[in-house]
């Protein structure tokens, strides 16, 4: 059958890599970590009204995450969910492809400088509030591969990261805890919004 | 009336879930029908064999862990075959006993996330993942127990294993042993003769036999296409001729001949276990290598029956104490290169199930 | 048990066919030159009692004087082994036939070769990177590929 297609594979490809070496050239300097959450002050001078405090539970206790499995890690996330360490107890058993209906993404394994605009572009389409749990030490840091030619070194380089969760893949109970930071530092997201 | 359609192309890009991994697919399509298919991976092209030319032959072993990571024991059986092949390294009994024990518990362990993650494309959404990661985290406990590890375990060492098993070991080993065979006929009664699964996967992505030998495929894939050629019987490495088991064949090389050949693999696997089991001697474990090893100058080719086919490993050393040439015959990589042949001509649907099939792992096919 | 088969013993049958082919010849390999290396796989491939129809692997080594491209090929048949060589010069575009013609799975092999070496495959219908993307500047596998 006869395509004419609207752009060659040539193309296509000379496109995709133009794309990937403009990212790689702004992507020089990690993002600096949103961590005002760790602030003592805040703690002191804010209360919270109800129905803040519900709404943070609400956006806690139901975390939807977008499907982002590069890696070996995404088999100990895979784990996770399954029925032994169980993450359906959190509310999080919802893994979609969908970024508009995600709020939470688990980068599981090691990003390539091929793979980071794709990255980018499902975490700019994630709607906001959005947070990020960099699992591994390739997400944290590049960990094994940190001096390869293609690995970015830490998802901290594109995307900013909320909590790191270490380990070769970590354990289960590993994940579980970053989620449980992560569920702690969304309980007080309203008392850092009014701080601003 | 005729209707005039028109091929469009999509993108089946590198983050979807049906891909098992990071693969993207550029296909066209004319309706649901594919016509045209461009497969573009490197993805997670992490540099392996580069990385390996600096670190030592010890420490090469954690990056063979991270290749085809849902089967971490055997990655590193390859590697330290090639190694010992290279520099006739000899080996103790009880580690060749016991290098066959975790080969073929992890030979179990990626069948269990192969078929269940095929079935869960072919439309069962989570029952088979859920039952049969069940049982695989029965396996994962023996491997912590015996090297800490549950997924990327660098347990085995050039000439033996890093450390030996502990007492607990051996009777866990034999109560699941005695429980395995059980669960694999409870899969397969609710799964066997279940029409939706039939009518999905039979006829679907046929391989036939002389393009499965032209195109270099290996393991379940080509056994599925009538081809009995399995390594642990061509090319007998540690001390598989002891050990008494048969070789599952298809008849067709379609998508259902697949799904049974790894059925009737982890059945086998058992029996392999059972007689392991038995004629596990005692003494060491790992042979005396200095940590900073140097084999003579040359080169060796090592390669074993990994789950998913053929892994081989290219070893080139000139001496001193890193390879001087790392290669890694990825066994998903080569049997993917027929996949436009399977493709084309089918729905999309049939396309994402003759690609779970085939059982890829994107870690290895780029490395 | 798969036999290996000696490289010597192959030279022995093929060198009146292909006198210039052969370069040299030991038990682990047979060492062919370039331009004779498509008739020589054909030949091993298609004689009864050689059968050498399923390409293990190929891969390819930088010895900073010439590039080496290793061909393991077994005899399903047979069950039998053998290692074949080849060679190429230059570092700004070696090349080589491709044997994609006789065995397909040579095909995302040698794509990855000229990927991550620079070695040109003449014949291949589809020669482009396969797992670097476009726009990478150089070939990572190569011993003077330096990334900082």
């Amino acid at each position: 059958m006869e395509v004419d297609e609207v752009y060659s594979r040539e193309q296509l490809d000379e496109a995709e890599g133009k794309q990937i070496e403009a990212l790689k050239a702004r992507s020089q300097q990690p993002i600096p970590d949103p961590d005002e959450w760790l602030e003592e002050e805040l703690k002191r001078n804010i209360l919270l009204t109800s129905v803040d405090a519900l709404l943070d539970w609400a956006r806690r206790s139901s975390l939807w995450s977008v499907v982002c499995f590069p890696a070996c890690c995404a088999f100990e996330f895979i784990a996770t969910a399954a029925s032994r360490f169980d993450i359906s107890r959190f509310g999080m058993e919802i893994i979609r492809a969908s970024p508009r209906q995600a709020d939470l993404m688990i980068t599981a394994g090691t990003l390539t400088w091929k793979m980071a605009p794709q990255v980018k572009r499902i975490y700019d389409q994630m709607a906001e509030p959005k947070w990020v749990i960099a699992m591994g030490a390739c997400a944290i840091s590049g960990g094994i591969f940190a001096s390869s030619y293609s690995v970015v070194p830490g998802y901290n380089r594109i995307i900013p990261v909320d909590v790191y969760v270490p380990g070769c893949p970590p354990r289960p109970e590993a994940l579980l805890y970053g989620i449980r930071t992560l569920q702690k530092k969304i309980a007080k997201r309203s008392l850092i919004n009014q701080g601003r | 009336m005729v209707i005039k359609t028109e091929p469009f192309v999509v993108n089946f890009g590198p983050a979807h879930p049906s891909t098992h991994g990071v693969f993207r697919m550029r296909m066209t399509l004319d309706g649901e029908v594919i016509v045209d298919m461009e497969p573009v991976f490197g993805y997670l092209h992490r540099g392996i064999e580069k990385l390996a030319e600096e670190r030592t032959y010890t420490g090469c072993i954690p990056l063979t862990d991270r290749l085809d990571y849902t089967a971490s024991m055997t990655n590193n059986f390859a590697y330290v075959l090639a190694v010992e092949k290279l520099a006739h390294v000899p080996v103790p009994a009880r580690a060749e006993y016991l290098r066959v024990i975790m080969a073929e518990l992890q030979r179990i362990a990626s069948h269990l996330i192969a078929v269940g993650t095929f079935l869960n494309d072919c439309g069962a959404f989570m029952t088979p993942v859920l039952y049969m990661l069940r049982e695989r985290e029965k396996i994962l406990d023996l491997f912590e127990m015996a090297c800490g590890q549950r997924l990327t375990y660098n347990y085995m060492r050039v000439g033996g294993l890093s450390q030996d098993i502990p007492d607990e070991f051996v009777p866990a080993l034999k109560k699941f042993v005695q429980v395995m065979p059980g669960w694999i006929d409870e899969y397969d009664q609710l799964l066997k003769e279940n029409e939706i699964l039939l009518a999905r996967t039979k006829g679907v992505g046929i391989l036939p036999k002389e393009l499965a030998i032209n195109i270099s495929a290996s393991g379940p894939v080509l056994r599925a296409s009538g081809v009995k050629w399995d390594i642990r019987r061509a090319d007998p490495y540690s001390i598989y001729e002891r050990f008494d088991f048969d070789i599952p064949t298809g008849a067709v090389g379609d998508c259902y001949d697949r799904y049974r050949v790894r059925i009737e693999e982890m059945r086998q696997s058992v029996r392999i276990l059972k007689q392991a089991l038995k004629g596990l001697p005692r003494g060491k474990v790992r042979s005396d290598v200095p940590h900073l090893f140097r084999p003579p100058v040359g080169e060796a080719y090592g390669h074993i029956e990994a789950p998913r086919g053929e892994l081989g490993f290219y070893l080139v050393s000139d001496g001193s104490i890193a390879p001087y040439r790392f290669h890694v015959r990825a066994s998903t990589l080569i049997n993917l290169t027929a996949l436009r042949d399977m493709m084309v001509g089918w729905k999309v649907a049939d396309a994402i199930i003759t690609f779970g099939s085939i059982d890829i792992c994107m870690a290895e096919v780029d490395r | 048990m798969t036999v290996p088969i000696s490289g010597k013993e192959i030279a022995r049958q093929i060198e009146k066919k292909f006198p210039q082919g052969i370069i040299e010849s030991s038990p682990q390999a047979l060492v062919v030159d370039g331009k004779s290396l498509l008739e020589i796989a054909a030949y091993l491939k298609n004689t009864r009692g050689l059968d050498f129809d399923y390409l293990a692997a190929i891969t390819a080594v930088d010895y900073l004087d010439y590039f080496e491209v290793i061909y393991q090929l077994t005899s399903l048949k047979h069950n039998h082994s053998l290692v074949v060589k080849t060679r190429c010069y230059g570092r700004e575009s070696p090349s080589l036939p491709s044997v994609v013609g006789l065995w397909r799975g040579a095909d995302f092999q040698e794509r990855e070769i000229y990927d991550l070496f620079g070695i040109i495959f003449e014949g291949h219908p589809n020669l482009r990177r396969i797992v670097l993307w476009d726009g990478f500047e150089g070939h990572p596998l190569r011993k003077d590929y330096l990334r900082w």
